[in-house]
Parts: C-alpha cells; structure tokens; sequence
C-alpha cells in the first residue's frame, strides 16, 4: 500500500507553526517515514503547478497554517481544498485569524501609509506603496492583492479540523497525527485539543481564591511576579479562566500570564466577549466611577481580549461607518 | 422625502423590575416608542456580553439593557456584576467602530413605568440621530462552502 501524502502550507503567519514541526524533534523522522509529504514550500523544492497536477483529493490530509489575508494566500487554500481530503487549521491564525487578524483593525490604505510610510525606521520619501502590478523594462510585474478584510481559514474553505495554539503544542500535533495514521478522529469540526479550560490543569489552581476580586490590573512589568501564586490573583490579566487547555499551561510554568491562543472552550462563541466578561466580573468594586478606576487601567482592551481571534468574532471587524447619520 | 429612519433597539430586561416597569407603562397606557424588542431574562447579571454582539451583528442599531437599582437586584449582586462588564464592553464597542449611544444600562424599578418611557424614547432619538448601523457581514458556513471549489472565482469571495 502506498503511504498517505500529506501537504503543509502556510497562509499570513509568522514562520513559527513551520517550527512547530521540527519541534517534534526525531519524532518528524517516524511522519515521515509513515507518510509522503507531497507538497511543503518551507522546506522541501515544490511548486504551485506540483499540486495542480494532482488528482482531486489525491493528498490524504493538508496542514494549513496562517490567516488569509491576499488572493494568492485565497487560491492556494481553494487549491488544496480541492486536492486534500482533509484540511487541518493549524495555529491560531488559521483556527481564528491570530495576530495578524488584528488588522481587522484597520483597513488596507491606514496599514500601508503607517508600514511604508510612518513608521519611525522607514524612510520612503518617493512614498512608494507597493502595488499589485508595475511595469518595468523588463516587463510587468505583479504581487498578490491585498484583501480588505483578514480571515481565518474556515472563512474562506471549510475546514475539517482544527490544530490551535500559537504555535500548536507538540503534544496536541503528536496526538493528530497519529489519530489520522490510525484513522481515528473525533467528529468533523473539533478542535484537536481537551474541551476544558486552563485552569482546571493549571499547577496554580489550589492559590486561586473561591471569590476573586482584583482591585488593579496590572502588566507583567510592572510587578514582581509570585511564581506560585495564581496570575490572576496578582492582577495580571491570565485568560486560562476562558482558554481551552492542551498546552500543559506552558506560559503560566514560565511565569507569564496566558494570553489565549489555544482560543475558547466548545461552548463559546466569542472569546474576547467571554474573557472581558469574565475579567470585569472579578472587579473590585460597585461605583461606576470606582469601577472605571479599576477597567480603564488595562492597555488595549481589543488587543488583549481578541488577540488571536478577532476575524471569527462576532463583531470581527472594526465597523467603518461610524457617525453616518440618518441615510 | 424618505421615511425616518425607525431604529431597532434590543432590550435585554430582568424578570423583576425593569420587566414589570415596561409591563406597568403598557398598562398604564403610557405611550413609548415602538423601536423596542423587550428580551427578558431573569437578571441584568444573565446579559453574556455575547448577547450584546450577537444582537448588533443581527441588525439590531441599539442594544438597552434594563436591572434593577443598585441594592435591589433579586440575586443580590448581579446588576452590579452586569455594571462592570457595560462598562468594559462599551471601551472594546467603542474601539470597534459602535457609539456609545448605542448601547445603554438603566436601573428601571417595578414602579418606574414612567422612566421606561423616558429611556426608550430618549434611546431611540440618539440612535435615530446616529442612522442605522451597517455592520459588515461575516462570511458564514454556507457561503464558505458554496463556493469552496471556486478557484476561478476566488477574487469575487474575497476582497471587502
Ligand atoms: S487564572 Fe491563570 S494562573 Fe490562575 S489558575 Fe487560571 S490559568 Fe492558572
Ligand atoms: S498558556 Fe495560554 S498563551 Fe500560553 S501556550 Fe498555553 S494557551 Fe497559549
Ligand atoms: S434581578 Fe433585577 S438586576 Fe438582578
């Protein structure tokens, strides 16, 4: 019999899901000698056309990873749809947009003027932006097109499942990938990793109190950190409360709060709107003006809350038609 | 002349005061605008900032929520519980491109019929000023998959 192929591909991402990979260290050497990898840029010389001249579903599985921000991110997710049996979200910005989601932002002209033109390092005086098609001696040259809106993967193809974390955990890719080689995965949509939050398997559970309240939040800076004392007792802003676990709590074992990336547990729909839930909850206090003392202290709420999923929010984009008037 | 524009404000009520206040105005035969679509639950403290979004994301132009006074909530602190959260939800809407005017908290007691009154019609006017709310719409599932073997197609689904 011949081994399955398996394809990976990455989309708007940082390079470090590719790292995930080589993360499982010798244990790559039994994928690969399980598995036909027939198609990953990063490390091994295909092309685009190597897989358009497969036959339609002839890779048994595609690891996507990254968030889809231009149209040739857009094609080559269609194309491996097309050419995979199953697809895999894998990291966060594929499961639900991640950082670069947090364009979403903004939109394409105020992101291009501040990273070609203000940001403090560049200079660029000709204010060149980069376009989709510039004609040169040479010919014509061409660039994918920006879209206005960043999305995950399941926002543009359907998805089969999802590998999360930023990067995933090499535990939870182990476990997938032997779950395929045998054959035994969970019902299609799940998300490969425990249905229970953070801070059931947190070794800091016992330090946090029945009833917390939080009288100042505070960033990791700015206070000495208690390694053994729950994160969120201390002010810091710890989403384990609403994360999804499966990475042995590895930020809270390095003294750092958890910022969420697994994303949410099964029954919720909209992680930042969970977690400022359930951070305002724990506020000290019952006067609106004491209780804006207490809120408006903590730094970039959108960017906190939503820092791995604003595309697959509710609201999951910044609303641009503000003060529009009556028609 | 277009038709004024006739906001469509959710208002999310607790069973035990604001419920009954908007009961009493009604027979009361109090007069508030129509814009209103009363959701009841049984404390200000149940309203899941997820009800808020999803309401606006479904077209709602404003989103009202309705408890008791401070000291009076029927679970004892869950009005000061929904406080907090109004308070941090409306900084996150605010970020995302909603007014402040569309989304308000009222403390209304079973006997205030009169105050319903006021809030709404009060509400509706600031929305009606604001205009309509056009949220963009998220690609859903079926979307998705009706168009996931479109290769061809790929600039016509994506883009805004
Ligand atoms: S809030 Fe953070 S530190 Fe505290 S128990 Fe949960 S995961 Fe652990
Ligand atoms: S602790 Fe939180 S942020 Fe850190 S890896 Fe785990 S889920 Fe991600
Ligand atoms: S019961 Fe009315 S606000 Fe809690």
């Amino acid at each position: 019999m011949s081994k399955p192929k398996v394809g990976f591909y990455w989309c708007a991402s940082c390079g470090g899901c590719e790292e995930a990979v080589v993360d499982l260290a010798e244990d790559v050497l039994k994928v690969v000698e399980a598995v036909d990898i027939a198609f990953w840029p990063v490390a091994l010389d295909f092309k685009r056309a190597d897989v358009a001249a497969m036959a339609d579903g002839e890779m048994a599985v595609c690891f996507v990873n990254g968030a889809v921000r231009t149209s040739e991110q857009e094609e080559m997710a269609r194309l491996m749809r097309l050419k995979s049996q199953l697809i895999i979200a894998f990291g966060s910005c594929s499961h639900m947009g991640g950082i670069p989601g947090l364009a979403n932002m903004t939109d394409c002209e105020t992101l291009l003027r501040r990273v070609y033109q203000e940001v403090p390092s560049v200079a660029n005086p000709d204010c060149i932006l980069p376009q989709e098609r510039c004609e040169v001696p040479q010919g014509s040259l061409t660039l994918p097109a920006l879209h206005d809106t960043v999305s995950s993967l399941d926002q543009m193809i359907p998805v089969d499942y999802y590998l999360p974390g930023c990067p995933p955990p090499v535990k939870l890719i182990k476990d997938a990938v032997s779950a395929i080689l045998q054959g035994a995965m969970p019902p299609k949509g799940s998300v490969l990793a425990p249905d229970v939050a953070m801070c059931t398997g947190c070794p800091r559970k016992d330090s946090k109190p029945e009833k917390l309240l939080v009288s100042a939040f505070k960033r990791p800076h700015e206070i000495q950190i208690d390694p053994a004392k729950c994160l969120l007792e201390q002010g810091l802003l710890c989403m384990g409360p609403v994360t999804r676990s499966g990475c042995d709590a590895a930020c809270v074992e390095g003294n750092m709060p958890c910022t969420g990336c697994l994303g949410p547990t099964g029954r919720v729909r909209d992680f930042g709107a969970k977690a400022l839930s359930a951070v305002a909850s724990i506020a000290d206090a019952t006067e609106e003006s004491k209780i804006a003392g207490v809120l408006d202290k903590i730094v970039d709420p959108v960017g906190t809350f939503y820092r791995y999923s604003l595309p697959t929010s509710i609201l999951h984009k910044r609303n641009r038609h503000e003060g529009n008037g009556a028609h | 002349m277009p038709d004024q524009f006739e906001p469509k404000i959710v208002a999310f009520f607790c069973n035990w005061c604001t419920y009954l206040a908007a009961d009493l105005a009604g027979t009361s035969r109090l007069k508030y605008a129509p814009n209103i679509r009363v959701v009841r639950l049984m404390c200000s403290g149940r309203v899941d900032p997820q009800f808020v979004l999803d309401a606006f994301a479904k077209g709602a132009d404003g989103v009202l929520i309705g408890g008791c006074h401070p000291g009076d909530c029927h679970y004892q602190e869950g009005n000061y519980k929904a406080l907090r959260r109004a308070h941090l939800l409306r900084t996150v809407l605010r970020e995302m491109g909603i007014e402040d005017d569309r989304f308000r908290l009222e403390w209304i007691s079973a006997s205030e019929g009169d105050k319903v009154r006021t809030v709404v019609n009060d509400m509706v006017a600031k929305v009606r000023a604001l205009g309509p709310l056009h949220l963009a719409a998220k690609p859903t599932p079926q979307v998705v998959a009706a168009h996931a073997h479109s290769i061809t197609a790929a600039a016509v689904v994506g883009g805004a």
